[in-house]
C-alpha cells in the first residue's frame, strides 16, 4: 500500500494573513509567539550560562551576523558569498588600528569599523559585481587569502603577530547584549526590507538580471547597496570581535569565518534568514566542543552541510515553519 | 631567456592546472569546486604509496590517478546529482567537499594518522638531470611538464573530436535537450566528465608536484588558479584558455622577477579585475557579456 502524506494549511495562519490578524487575542499571540520566542529566548539565554559559554554566546552572534549576510546575499541577490571572513578581518583590523593608534575608545571605533569597512569591501567587490554564481564565489574566496598573504609578506599592521592589548569592553553583560541587540535588529530589519521594493528588485535580480536590466533599473548599483548591507554586518562583528578579545590578527582571516556561516545559514534553511540565526547558534557551542580536535572543526561542519544540503535541503527553520503553519497526516493513495 | 622558458613552463603548469576544471564545467555547468583538492590528494596519495607502502613509482601514480576519477564519479553519484540545476548548493556542496579533503589531510592523532603538516613531503622527478638549453640551466622535471602538458592539452582535444564518448560530452556540453533526445545520457555523461576532470586534476599534480613539496595549502590556490584562467580565457573556448594560461603565466613570471614574489596573487587579482571591466566575456568567449556568466 503506497503512502503520502498530506498537508493542509491551518485555518488560522490564513486568518492571521492580514488585517484579520487583529480581530482577536488567539490570532494575534499565533503570530507574536514564535517571534517573541526567539527575541526572549536569545536576550535570556546570558542568565542560564557560565561565563565560558558566555563568551561562546558572542562569538555566536558573531557567525549568527555572518550567515544573516551570506544569506542575504545568496538567496535574495544571488551572489554566493565564500569569502565571509574579508568582512571580518577588515572590520576588525580598523577598529584594531584606529583603537592602538589613536587611542580612541571602542564605542568610537566600532560604528567608524563598520561604516569604513563596508565601504572598502564593497569598494574591493565593486569590479567582481558583474560576476555571479561561480565566477563572484571563488573570487570573494581568493580576497582573504590574498589579504593574509599581503599582510604577512609586507609586514604591514603588526605582520603575523597581530595587534595586541586592544581595549575590551567594560564587563561580559556589555558583550553579550550589544551583539545580541545587533543580532535581533540585524534581522528583523533585514526581514522587513527583503520584502519591500528594494528586496523585490535584488530577488528579480537574482532571478533573472536580463529582465531587470531592461525594465531601465540599474543592477550593479542595487547589487553594490546589497553587499554593502551584508558586509555592514559582516564588518560590525569584526570591529566587536576585535574588542572582544583585545586582539586583532590574521587569523580573523580564518576559513572558519567563510565557512561555519555557509553550514549555519544551510542548516537552518536557506532563505529564511531566521534560519541561519538559529543555525549559528547551534553550531558555534558544537565547534566549540569540537575545539580540541584543530582542523576537525572544518571537516564537521563541512558534513554537517553536505548533510543537509543533499538530505535536508530546506534546513530546519521551513521544517518548524511548516510543522507550525499545516496539519501532517498520512494518506493512502 | 630566463623569461622566456620558464614563462612558458609557469604557463604549462597553468593550462594543466585549468584543463580539468574547465572539461567538468564546459560539459556539465558543475563547478567541481573539489578541483583542487583532489589536486592535493593525489599528490598525498602518490607519496604515500612510494614511501609507505613501497610501491612502483609509476605504479603508485596510476592508482592514486585511478582514486581521484573513481572519487570524481562518486561526488556526483552521491553528491552532486541531487543538486542539478541548484547553482548555489552545486558551489557550497562541492566546495564542502573540498574543504573535507584538504582540511580532512591536516587532521592529527585520529587513529594514528599524522596528518600531512610540514615541508617533508616531496615527490621524486621523472628524470633527475639538468639540461642546458640557450645558456639556461633547466632541469628535466621542467622539460616534462612542458611535454606532458602539450600532451595532456592535445589528447583532450583529440578526445573531445574524434572518439565517440567525446563526441557525446561536447553534444551535452552544446544543447542537453538534443543530445538526451539523441539517446545520450547525461548523468552517465556528468559522471564520465567529472572522473576524467579528477583525474587530470590528479595528473597535473603528478606532473607538476616534484617541483616543490606537496602541501595541503596547495589545494586553495590550485583552485584559483584554474578559475582565473576559465574567467581571462573565457567559457568554452579551448583556445581562449591555453592563451590564459601563457597570459598568466609570463605576466607571473614577469611581475616575480621585476617586483618580488609578493605580487603573484595580486597580478593574478588584478588581470581578472582588468579582464571583467574590459572585456567581461574574456579574452575569447564567445558568450554575450553578462548572459551566460552563471
Amino acid at each position: 500500500m503506497e503512502r503520502r502524506r498530506e498537508r493542509l494549511d491551518r485555518g488560522i495562519k490564513v486568518r492571521t494573513e492580514g488585517l484579520y490578524s487583529l480581530t482577536s487575542w488567539r490570532e494575534m499571540s499565533y503570530l507574536l509567539v514564535p517571534r517573541i520566542v526567539l527575541i526572549f529566548g536569545l536576550l535570556l539565554s546570558p542568565f542560564f550560562l557560565e561565563m565560558y559559554w558566555q563568551r561562546v554566546l558572542c562569538q555566536a552572534g558573531i557567525y549568527a551576523l555572518l550567515a544573516l549576510g551570506f544569506d542575504f546575499l545568496a538567496e535574495y541577490v544571488g551572489l554566493v558569498c565564500l569569502g565571509g571572513a574579508f568582512f571580518i578581518g577588515s572590520g576588525a583590523y580598523i577598529s584594531g588600528l584606529l583603537n592602538a593608534k589613536m587611542g580612541w575608545s571602542p564605542f568610537l571605533t566600532i560604528p567608524i569599523a563598520t561604516v569604513a569597512g563596508a565601504a572598502i569591501s564593497t569598494l574591493v567587490l565593486l569590479p567582481c559585481l558583474r560576476l555571479r554564481g561561480i565566477y563572484f564565489a571563488i573570487i570573494s574566496f581568493m580576497f582573504p587569502l590574498l589579504t593574509v598573504y599581503i599582510i604577512v609578506a609586507l609586514n604591514i599592521f603588526g605582520g603575523t603577530e597581530g595587534i595586541t592589548a586592544l581595549a575590551t569592553f567594560p564587563n561580559i553583560w556589555v558583550d553579550q547584549y550589544l551583539i545580541l541587540g545587533i543580532v535581533i535588529i540585524a534581522l528583523f530589519v533585514l526581514r522587513r526590507l527583503v520584502t519591500e521594493d528594494f528586496g523585490l528588485i535584488l530577488r528579480s535580480i537574482k532571478d533573472n538580471d536580463q529582465a531587470v536590466k531592461a525594465s531601465g533599473i540599474s543592477i550593479t548599483s542595487y547589487k553594490t547597496k546589497a553587499v554593502f548591507i551584508a558586509a555592514l554586518l559582516g564588518c560590525f562583528g569584526g570591529a566587536y570581535l576585535s574588542h572582544l578579545y583585545g586582539w586583532v590578527g590574521i587569523s580573523q582571516f580564518a576559513l572558519d569565518y567563510s565557512i561555519l556561516p555557509i553550514a549555519a545559514t544551510v542548516m537552518g534553511g536557506m532563505g529564511t534568514l531566521v534560519g541561519p540565526v538559529i543555525g549559528a547558534f547551534i553550531l558555534t557551542p558544537l565547534s566549540e566542543a569540537l575545539r580540541g580536535f584543530g582542523q576537525m572543526r572544518v571537516v564537521v561542519y563541512c558534513l554537517i552541510l553536505i548533510g543537509f544540503i543533499v538530505y535536508k535541503p530546506e534546513g530546519l527553520m521551513n521544517v518548524l515553519q511548516r510543522k507550525y503553519h499545516q496539519f501532517e497526516h498520512w494518506e493512502e493513495v | 631567456m630566463n623569461i622566456l622558458i620558464y614563462g612558458t613552463v609557469n604557463s604549462i603548469i597553468f593550462a594543466l592546472v585549468a584543463v580539468g576544471f574547465t572539461l567538468v564545467y564546459g560539459v556539465s555547468r558543475l563547478p567541481n569546486f573539489a578541483h583542487g583538492a583532489l589536486y592535493v590528494l593525489v599528490g598525498f596519495l602518490t607519496w604515500s604509496l612510494v614511501n609507505d607502502f613501497k610501491l612502483f613509482y609509476p605504479l603508485a601514480i596510476l592508482i592514486s590517478l585511478g582514486i581521484s576519477a573513481f572519487l570524481g564519479a562518486l561526488i556526483y553519484r552521491l553528491v552532486l546529482i541531487r543538486l542539478r540545476g541548484m547553482a548555489t548548493s552545486e558551489i557550497i556542496a562541492s566546495f564542502a567537499v573540498g574543504l573535507i579533503i584538504l582540511e580532512g589531510l591536516r587532521l592529527q592523532g585520529i587513529g594514528g594518522f599524522k596528518g600531512f603538516i610540514g615541508p617533508f613531503y616531496v615527490l621524486p622527478s621523472f628524470i633527475d638531470s639538468k639540461i642546458r638549453i640557450a645558456e639556461v640551466l633547466i632541469d628535466a622535471q621542467r622539460l616534462i611538464v612542458i611535454l606532458g602538458g602539450v600532451a595532456v592539452v592535445a589528447s583532450i582535444w583529440l578526445f573531445t573530436h574524434y572518439t565517440k564518448t567525446g563526441l557525446s560530452l561536447r553534444a551535452i556540453a552544446q544543447d542537453e535537450q538534443a543530445a538526451m533526445m539523441l539517446g545520450i545520457d547525461s548523468d552517465r555523461a556528468a559522471v564520465i566528465s567529472l572522473s576524467i576532470g579528477s583525474a587530470l586534476a590528479g595528473l597535473a599534480a603528478v606532473i607538476i608536484l616534484p617541483l616543490g613539496n606537496v602541501t595541503a595549502e596547495a589545494g586553495y590556490r590550485i583552485l584559483i588558479h584554474a578559475l582565473a584562467v576559465c574567467i581571462i580565457g573565457g567559457l568554452g573556448s579551448w583556445a581562449g584558455a591555453v592563451l590564459a594560461s601563457f597570459v598568466l603565466g609570463f605576466s607571473m613570471i614577469i611581475s616575480t622577477s621585476l617586483f618580488g614574489s609578493v605580487w603573484e596573487s595580486v597580478v593574478l587579482v588584478g588581470a581578472i579585475i582588468l579582464i571583467l571591466i574590459f572585456k567581461p566575456s574574456g579574452l575569447l568567449g564567445k558568450q554575450k557579456e553578462l548572459e551566460e556568466r552563471v
